[in-house]
């Protein structure tokens, strides 16, 4: 018994490893163009394969794509809404033009709420926004294989805080490449 | 309507139970909830539980002082506080009546604690009559487990309504700040006293739901990036990945026989609801409409669910009969956020979620009359539970900043925190009496 808990206790450090998600930017942040080979670098995860600490300049031209590509992979969207407001239509038509130039790209598109609300039903509208996403990209020819969503519902916040400025970093819907 | 996609994989199920911890230990005590009495409740009957005799006052399992604990919490007694005590009676011959009645308790409890048992009496102060006297078996380690029986019994002696003191509530604690947040499935004793992880991850965990018998407990976990329900036996930590489809596996509630889980399922992206046989994994559709579709809740006969939908523009509970004979009806029509219907012991009434003048707040709606009343008055209350016997509701609320949970009663006379010591606690579910009756 205490066996399986240590090898469970491995296996979920192993998992949470392999998954670490993209570096977040703030809507309104610009992003430094020099910094972020390095952080997102870390994000690509498997598509980095065994390249992780490498320098900038090794990357594949897909790779710096996707990781210029990760200085915006957050849509965020308006109370109760699952509307694409017009400040994020460029953001997606960013990632689908990525994910219609390598078609064996795959992204995950994670939909989040904040937290007022009941907690199932707000999986439901964070599935519904994850679902506006996916279609935004679907209409611009990225196929249907390529996408996956979950909702994670107001489980999941990006930041913690009950005011309207933590309320809109958390109703969001994240771009996540994984291999 | 059968459907039949994404069967469970049993082999799958095996290996999912390698990325997390399933554990039935019991957690140190930074997890352990403490009821805050926030306010007098009037009207509250003043009673004395006299420390018993033969053991030492203080500490986690004196008697008197749980059983003291459980009447406050019920928001109904108001126990007398030991500093005013001038007596420590442990039978009835040696109560003296007079100095209670200046004290003014109505009733009287006092007791012994004996090696392999506890024995209890009740009385009334104001005309020396005998109530209760009962001796129930206990050992050492079971001295908290009699405490709270002693409670029901003399809250229903005193009530008329069963006690639910010696029930469990399910529910979830989050630490850590986000985006590295631990989940964690607890239960612990109806006072918070003693919680214990069911499951712990790194992954959300959330909607626990008890089973009519009060042993198992269906819950939703991402353990693996995405949504499943699951089914654990609590006494054995076995347990059963019984829904794993593709798309969102959420809202997890027990039919009344025990046999199904109403669950919502997503194709597409649309969240409707299904029931799922257990024992057999066959799936039938319930609502097929474009709206979300979540939040079943079971009506007592088992015929028919209510459940939370904004097909309507916004989230309102709905009820449909499950053999679809009509279309499902409406049944919330004030306020313009209702939603996560939870349905009485008795059946005849439920409680939800309420957006009530610019908060989110618990409210208990008389099916037949579709009366609302408001029973809190924080902003962001949610999850709400009865009690087995339908006196009280624990839900969930924010208190500083942090989730917490909350007891009510259903009558909405009074509010109590029952918060944790740190981190969040959420999603809290009242155990069902089970087959003891």
């Amino acid at each position: 018994m205490k066996l399986m808990h240590v090898l469970a206790a491995a296996v979920l450090s192993l998992g949470l490893a392999a998954c670490q998600k993209p570096t977040q930017t703030k809507p309104d942040e610009s992003g430094g163009a020099v910094e972020s080979g390095a952080a997102s670098s870390s994000g690509l995860g498997g598509e980095a394969g065994a390249g992780a600490g490498a320098a900038t300049a090794t990357l594949t031209p897909q790779q710096q794509a996707l990781a210029d590509l990760q200085q915006k992979s957050v849509v965020y969207f308006d109370y109760d809404s699952s509307e694409i407001a017009q400040q994020y239509v460029p953001v997606v038509a960013a990632h689908a033009t990525y994910l219609v130039k390598y078609p064996t790209a795959r992204v995950r598109l994670e939909g989040h709420t904040d937290e007022r609300g009941s907690r199932e039903y707000n999986i439901g509208l964070g599935e519904r926004r994850a679902q506006t996403v996916r279609r935004a990209l679907l209409v611009q020819g990225v196929a249907e294989a390529q996408i996956t969503t979950v909702s994670y519902g107001e489980e999941r916040p990006a930041v913690e805080g009950a005011d309207e400025a933590a309320y809109g970093q958390n109703r969001r819907v994240e771009f996540v490449y994984a291999q | 309507m059968l459907s039949n996609f994404g069967a469970l994989r049993p082999r799958a199920a095996a290996m999912m139970l390698a990325t997390v911890s399933l554990l039935l230990a019991a957690v140190p005590g930074h997890a352990q909830l403490r009821l805050d009495i926030t306010q007098g409740v009037r009207d509250a009957v003043p009673i004395a539980v006299v420390p018993f005799g033969g053991q030492a006052e203080g500490g986690a399992s004196d008697v008197a002082a749980v059983v003291a604990n459980d009447l406050r919490m019920s928001g109904r007694f108001a126990p007398l506080e030991r500093r005013d005590m001038v007596a420590r009676p442990t039978s009835g011959a040696e109560i003296r009546y007079e100095d209670w009645r200046l004290l003014k308790s109505d009733f009287i409890v006092v007791g012994r604690v004996e090696p392999d048992a506890v024995s209890f009496e009740l009385h009334n102060v104001r005309t020396g009559a005998s109530l209760l006297t009962q001796r129930l078996p206990s050992s050492e380690k079971g001295r908290r487990a009699a405490a709270h029986r002693i409670a029901d019994l003399v809250f229903e002696r005193l009530t008329g309504i069963a006690g639910a003191f010696s029930t469990r509530i399910a529910y979830v604690a989050v630490d850590g700040k986000p985006p590295a947040q631990r989940y964690r499935l607890l239960v612990a004793d109806a006072d918070g006293f003693g919680p214990r992880t069911v499951l712990e991850s790194r992954e959300p965990i959330m909607s626990p739901a008890w089973s009519p018998d009060g042993a198992s407990l269906a819950y939703v976990s991402f353990e693996g990036k995405v949504s499943a329900v699951y089914v654990q036996t609590l006494a054995s930590g076995e347990r059963r990945r019984v829904s794993a489809r593709a798309g969102i596996n959420g809202a997890p509630a027990w039919s009344p026989d025990g046999r199904r889980l109403a669950v919502t399922l997503s194709r597409d992206g649309n969240l409707d609801i299904y029931t799922l046989e257990l024992a057999t994994q066959t799936l039938t559709r319930v609502t097929s409409d474009d709206a979300i579709d979540t939040e079943a809740e079971w009506s007592k006969d088992g015929q028919s669910l209510y459940f939370t939908s904004d097909r309507a523009g916004n989230a309102q509970v709905y009820r449909v009969a499950l053999d679809q004979a009509r279309k499902a009806e409406r049944v919330t029509f004030t306020n313009g956020y209702n939603a996560r219907p939870r349905i009485s012991p008795d059946g005849k009434e439920l409680a939800l979620v309420t957006l009530d003048r610019g908060g989110y707040r618990i409210a208990v709606m008389d099916i037949a009359s579709r009366n609302l009343r408001v029973i809190t008055n924080a902003r962001q209350d949610e999850s709400p539970s009865f009690a087995p016997n339908g006196a009280l509701l624990i839900y969930a609320t924010r208190d500083g900043g942090r989730g917490s949970l909350a007891i009510a009663s259903a009558d909405g006379a009074f509010q109590q925190r029952l918060s944790a010591d740190q981190g969040d606690v959420r999603d809290p579910a009242w155990q069902p009496f089970g087959p003891r009756g």
